[in-house]
């Protein structure tokens, strides 16, 4: 069915006979991409933004994050986010400074759903995305609250973690790129 | 047809020995007489005491049989990468490039560095996609085997980590060869489909400004990029020295990005989400930015800024006493070509223009080369690189002065090593 459509595809492609190399602009190439629909398309986004886009349904609190924690994350970067092998994860909820140029979550990161985000696709490194999407807001709440960023009570959903401001949000300034 | 040197040509062009480029344009006269400082592990090799060197044993008998894939020889056997960093967990760390131990700018592709985050994957190309999504008119789903169909480009590009040399931010000089000091920049041919077709066969929307890009390892390493600089030269690589990319470059595909830092030419490839915004992932906000002295981080520096370095003579190599050296090193600019290298053989009182070996290439490594007429006194060697558009590589304490010791990335200031009396060759600041 996919040879089909290929075949399919590639009538519609104008066809110019030429001897000219053609420069990048104007290459001639065949279309052989296969559509996906937008169900296919969600099996492969996980992507999420910033702003929360892309976060999914779930929830968790800092109790909870405590425990999984302990099991899963403790060995590497210590028992209570001091950092071992790992990075150091626990720092004050309070922008870097010449003193205390710590880059850890509270004093660092500038975006609280990059923690789901990358706690979901890359860790615990032996079993990435084991995790489930409630055990991951627990974890991101866990983190969180032990930073002094929210509250040892509060629940991090979709909603409340793209709420979340942290103390470093406006501490970058981007080189290459304009904003 | 090499001229013929005379004592003119023996004169130096700056302080401390260091003799005219030109030497280089006139032949081999001075390079035949000239002596590499060589490696420890050459030095310690056995030595061939029962062969013959005029009547060798393998000059009278059938040589080894035909092989599959050729590998070097035997008594190259300590060239190799050197790994380090973080061993737990067990993915995540670098292997350098033995920069010291390789000529010309061709890397070759079993000694290209590794900086993973979760280990190689052990990617089935029959299994692997690549997918484009988002601000697109269609979403798009390739195939490995279809995108061997495409047009392709070849462009001979670095790609150096953004953290390499981070131990020069170190308040003393790391005492190191030297590729385990910068070795985590490697250079090669990379070919494959300018990603410029792919992005228009989805139909990228005019709303369209950035692109996350997703790699298949076990950590589905993302980062976000501007959509202008991947329309503009960005290349879906299948192919790396000719050869298919290896499983630790990204097999079977890599975004290459040229000139701009390690992480962001995704290896794995699997996955581009067109889009307006940065994601802001953990590695382009908690990692890849530098902290700045005024408690402010830069973010999205993207671009690798000129650097050159001296491979040879360098630390853990030897000098041979007074003699006539070739001063051998390799210069690169994510910003374009390299427009001049000077070297200096007096700690940067005087400086003398470095030959530039062709090819020069944009985004690539650079050879060039100086003869140095040592004299068997301290010096101090030096090497300064500047790129076509005028950027000068600095000096330490000019970068240390301006963005602080926090910064752990994109370290680029002009290396020294010193020369001691008795050819013991160090890093120092000076």
């Amino acid at each position: 069915m996919s040879m089909l459509r290929h075949v399919a595809a590639a009538i519609f492609v104008p066809v110019v006979a030429t001897s000219v190399i053609a420069a990048d602009a104007d290459v001639r190439a065949p279309r052989l991409g296969t559509p996906l629909s937008p169900g296919e398309v969600e099996k492969w986004d996980r992507t999420i933004f910033a702003d929360g886009r892309g976060l999914p349904p779930g929830k968790g609190t800092a109790k909870d994050g405590r425990v999984i924690y302990e099991q899963k994350c403790a060995s590497c970067h210590g028992l209570h986010g001091e950092g071992g092998t790992a990075e150091e994860l626990v720092s004050e909820p309070k922008p870097p400074s010449a003193d205390n140029p710590s880059k850890a979550i509270g004093s660092y990161w500038p975006f609280a759903p990059t923690i789901f985000d990358f706690v979901r696709r890359s860790m615990p490194p032996a079993a990435a995305e084991s995790l489930t999407a409630d055990d991951t807001y627990a974890l991101t709440a866990y983190l969180l609250a032990a930073n002094g960023v929210i509250g040892e009570g509060d629940e991090m959903n979709a909603k409340t973690l793209a709420a979340v401001r942290m103390p470093n949000r406006d501490g970058f300034i981007w080189i290459d790129v304009k904003k | 047809m090499a001229g013929k040197l005379t004592e003119d040509d023996l004169i130096p062009v700056a302080g401390g020995g260091l003799l005219h480029r030109r030497l280089f344009l006139q032949g081999g006269l001075v390079l035949a007489t000239a002596q590499t400082a060589t490696s420890l592990g050459a030095e310690e090799a056995p030595k061939p005491e029962t062969e013959d060197p005029a009547d060798p044993s393998w000059i009278h008998r059938t040589g080894l049989p035909f092989s599959g894939y050729g590998t070097p020889s035997k008594y190259e056997k300590y060239v190799v990468r050197n790994t380090g960093g973080n061993r737990a967990p067990a993915g995540d760390g670098v292997s350098w490039t033995p920069l010291e131990d390789l000529e010309g700018i061709i890397t070759p592709s079993g000694l290209h560095f590794e900086r993973h985050h979760d280990g190689v994957p052990d990617i089935d190309p029959a299994v692997h996609r690549l997918v484009i999504h988002g601000l697109v008119r269609q979403p798009l789903e390739f195939t490995v085997a279809n995108l061997l169909r495409y047009p392709m480009r070849s462009r001979f590009l670095f790609i150096e980590c953004g953290g390499n040399s981070n131990a020069g931010w170190h308040e003393e000089p790391i005492q190191r060869p030297v590729g385990n000091f910068h070795g985590l920049v490697s250079c090669s041919e990379w070919t494959g489909v300018p990603l410029s077709i792919l992005l228009d066969e989805a139909g990228v929307d005019a709303k369209a400004s950035w692109v996350i890009a997703e790699g298949a390892d076990a950590g589905l390493l993302n980062v976000s990029l501007p959509l202008a600089k991947l329309m503009d030269d960005a290349i879906v690589a299948l192919y790396q020295n000719g050869e298919r990319v290896r499983p630790e470059n990204g097999y079977p595909l890599r975004l290459i990005v040229p000139g701009w830092e390690g992480i962001t030419n995704v290896k794995w490839l699997r996955r581009l989400h067109v889009t307006d915004a940065p994601a802001m992932t953990r590695n382009e906000t908690a990692k890849y930015t530098e902290l700045q002295p005024s408690g402010k981080a830069r973010m999205f520096t993207f671009v690798m800024d000129a650097k050159s370095l001296i491979t040879s003579p360098s630390p853990g190599q030897k000098m041979h006493g007074a003699n006539i050296y070739e001063i051998r090193g390799l210069a690169w600019s994510g910003r374009g070509k390299i427009a001049k290298v000077e070297v200096s053989a007096d700690g940067g009182k005087s400086w003398g223009e470095a030959h530039l070996q062709e090819p020069v290439m944009a985004q690539c490594f650079t050879r060039f080369r100086s003869a140095w007429a040592w004299d068997g006194q301290a010096a101090v060697l030096k090497s300064r690189a500047t790129d076509e558009t005028g950027y000068v590589q600095p000096e330490r304490d000019v970068l240390v002065k301006e963005r602080g010791r926090e910064g752990y990335f994109h370290y680029n200031a002009i290396v020294c090593w010193a020369i001691d009396e008795d050819g013991t060759i160090s890093h120092v600041y000076a």
